[in-house]
């Protein structure tokens, strides 16, 4: 109990999170032969690299008591844009190909945020729009053509794969690595730095931010660019990872990047949760589909069943184990008042 | 009142724009057939449309509609796969579909989980017990009767899900304009802190509401099977957000408290009238839904702008 009181609500959180991954991964090892290994690592690995991005932009829009419902679109735009320029002009520097998929991402990011922010129209409306226009603008610009790994320059596709090194039979390979700095730093900067810190002012409390002398729309704009960036990195990995890139790409990411920030305790009504959270929500999610898919006692056909009771096992319990947090809480401030 | 009486008349006069643009300029757009298969077509979206707009106005939402109408739909077809008579496998799938709305209820009013992520979780897990049951077959050869139903029509040319679509259209008219239930959907939406001090069981009725929402997904999912005559696990997916579009379109606020059946009922022609005309002019769906999504922004934008002049005061804010 004691242990309860003293860890902050989201440390308590993150341990919990570690605690469920640990007893899922323990569950289905004793269930599949030769579970536990190092491709298992890599798989799981390759395909968070790019949730993990987009998770990440989706909680630093939630936090600010808003959603994206259009990264889905930006990540197939941007992976699609980066294939062609990459196509067209084969020997471009690396950096300036990273550049434009960020710059295409943040774009349509800036797009969201003038009108959540500015013109003030809810987010989930304006998302809803930019879903169906980005997705559109993508089918225009495509031209009914599709990208295919082949005319892609061969340092592209290697470099999601390339070992940057390895912990055992774990190996961490760039794609992953890469994402994971980007967490640790959206991490560090949420964490300790003061002008991060506004995202969760405006979202606990939007009048109070205000008053405190907060610029809220800046933040709330400030949280849609990042989102679009991040979804535009996403693209670039996407691209690089699968090389086939239609019209179709990223389609259902927005849902996803949704689940995965509140699997890992993001507070959808904004102010609380952490990039952390987001990022092993995005692990255990990929890691059920991973592990349904190849658990023998059903077919595979139950993955999403599983996945839906999952979710809304999370969030019971967070709700539930929060309230009954802060009634301790409060109940051990009074008594320590007396 | 007037703002919204004057919304709905630019709907209208929208939708006569479009109705005019279409009669003008395609032969026979105006012929009864081409005007029933119209609304045939998106049957169950418009459908799913009239019970979200209580949703939306009681400051809900509902993304599991379209995943309800598929874990329906395949129920149907599994159900009748081995053996069971259609009419009780009918039975069957409307009965899940109040338990599935039921239980989204149940954990949004008791609970006090936010509808969103609920309805997030029952999206994934109604579509995952969908796929359960079919995996990635297709099953078709309903009976004579059942397919008859959805596709040929019931009283003269008139099919029957268009018939029920008029009737749920009034019967949920009568209920939101006229009865008490409509008007403690409108107080709860603005502000359920005061409909529960004022006496009302809230959660009650957000559990009636989605467990309302959750048998109209079923029945739906009924009707996609009867009129395409076979279900495959990905029927009515992506449906919830077109649902959602036409009724925000038809001037239904998301922070609950303000729209109309009528608005909803405007805004269905519109995009029911854009998409066919766009259709006909050898426009790709991607596009249509992004001219939707352009209207749809239009119709927060618009209203603000004529407001703000008109009265000269500042928009309402929104966060």
């Amino acid at each position: 109990m004691a242990l309860l009181t003293r860890l902050s609500p989201a440390a308590l959180r993150l341990l919990a999170l570690l605690a469920v991954l640990a007893l899922v991964l323990i569950f289905f090892s004793t269930q599949i032969e030769g579970y536990l290994n190092g491709r298992l690592f890599n798989r799981i690995s390759s395909s968070v690299a790019i949730m993990a991005l987009i998770a990440t932009g989706q909680t630093l829009v939630i936090l600010t008591r808003n959603i994206d419902l259009s990264v889905g679109s930006v990540v197939g735009f941007s992976a699609f844009a980066t294939g062609s320029l990459i196509s067209n002009h084969p020997d471009l520097n690396p950096l300036i190909l990273l550049l434009y998929a960020a710059a295409v991402g943040t774009g349509f990011g800036m797009l969201n945020g003038v009108l959540v922010a500015y013109a003030r129209i809810p987010s989930i409306i304006v998302t809803l729009a930019s879903m169906a226009l980005f997705r559109s603008a993508l089918v225009e610009y495509s031209n009914a053509k599709s990208i295919t790994s082949e005319s892609l320059p061969a340092w592209l596709t290697d470099f999601p794969n390339m070992p940057v090194f390895s912990l055992g039979a774990m190996e961490f390979r760039a794609g992953f690595t890469a994402s994971l700095v980007v967490v640790l730093i959206v991490h560090f900067a949420l964490t300790r730095l003061r002008p991060a810190r506004q995202f969760f002012a405006v979202g606990s409390n939007p009048e109070a931010a205000e008053m405190a002398g907060i610029d809220a729309h800046r933040t709330i704009f400030a949280a849609f660019a990042l989102s679009g960036l991040m979804a535009g990195l996403a693209g670039f990995m996407f691209l690089a990872r699968f090389g086939n890139i239609t019209v179709v790409a990223g389609l259902g990411f927005e849902l996803k990047s949704v689940a995965s920030s509140v699997v890992g305790g993001v507070n959808i009504f904004g102010g609380s949760g952490s990039v952390i959270g987001a990022f092993l929500g995005a692990i255990l999610v990929d890691l059920l589909e991973t592990s349904l898919v190849r658990w023998a006692v059903v077919s595979e056909f139950w993955r999403e069943a599983v996945l839906g009771a999952l979710i809304l096992l999370a969030v019971t319990t967070d709700t539930l184990f929060s309230r009954r947090l802060a009634a301790l809480r409060a109940r051990k401030s009074k008594e320590s008042a007396k | 009142m007037t703002r919204l009486y004057s919304w709905e008349g630019l709907l209208f006069a929208t939708f006569v724009i479009i109705f005019a643009f279409n009669a003008a300029f395609t032969p026979d757009f105006l012929g009864l057939s081409n005007q029933i298969n119209l609304f045939q077509l998106s049957i169950e979206k418009i459908i799913l449309a009239l019970v979200m707009t209580f949703i939306i106005i009681n400051a809900e939402i509902d993304l599991s509609v379209g995943s309800m109408m598929g874990l329906s739909a395949c129920a149907f077809g599994y159900l009748y796969q081995i053996g069971t008579p259609a009419p009780a496998a009918i039975a069957i799938c409307l009965a899940a579909g109040v338990l599935g709305g039921f239980l989204n209820g149940w954990f949004i009013a008791r609970l006090g989980l936010p509808s969103l992520v609920v309805t997030l979780a029952t999206l994934i897990g109604f579509r995952g017990l969908a796929r359960v049951m079919l995996e990635d077959r297709g099953i078709g050869d309903f009976p004579e009767w059942f397919n008859a139903l959805g596709q040929k029509g019931l009283i003269g040319p008139l099919p029957f899900a268009l018939l029920a679509f008029a009737l749920l259209f009034a019967l949920l008219y009568v209920l939101l304009e006229r009865s008490g239930f409509g008007r403690k959907t409108y107080v709860i939406g603005s502000n359920r802190d005061v409909a529960d001090f004022a006496g009302i069981d809230t959660a009650r009725h957000k559990i009636v509401l989605f467990t309302l929402s959750g048998l109209t997904s079923a029945f739906a999912g009924l009707l996609f099977a009867a009129r395409v005559g076979a279900v495959r696990g990905d029927v009515g997916s992506g449906f919830e957000l077109d649902v959602i579009t036409i009724v925000l379109l038809g001037g239904v606020s998301i922070f609950g408290g303000k729209g109309t059946l009528v608005g909803t009922l405007l805004s269905i022609l519109i995009v029911l009238n854009l998409r066919n005309g766009m259709g006909l002019m050898n426009i790709t769906g991607h596009i249509q839904t992004g001219v939707i999504g352009l209207l749809l922004i239009a119709s927060v934008v618009i209203p603000r702008i004529k407001f703000a002049t008109s009265r000269g005061s500042k928009p309402e804010a929104t966060s």
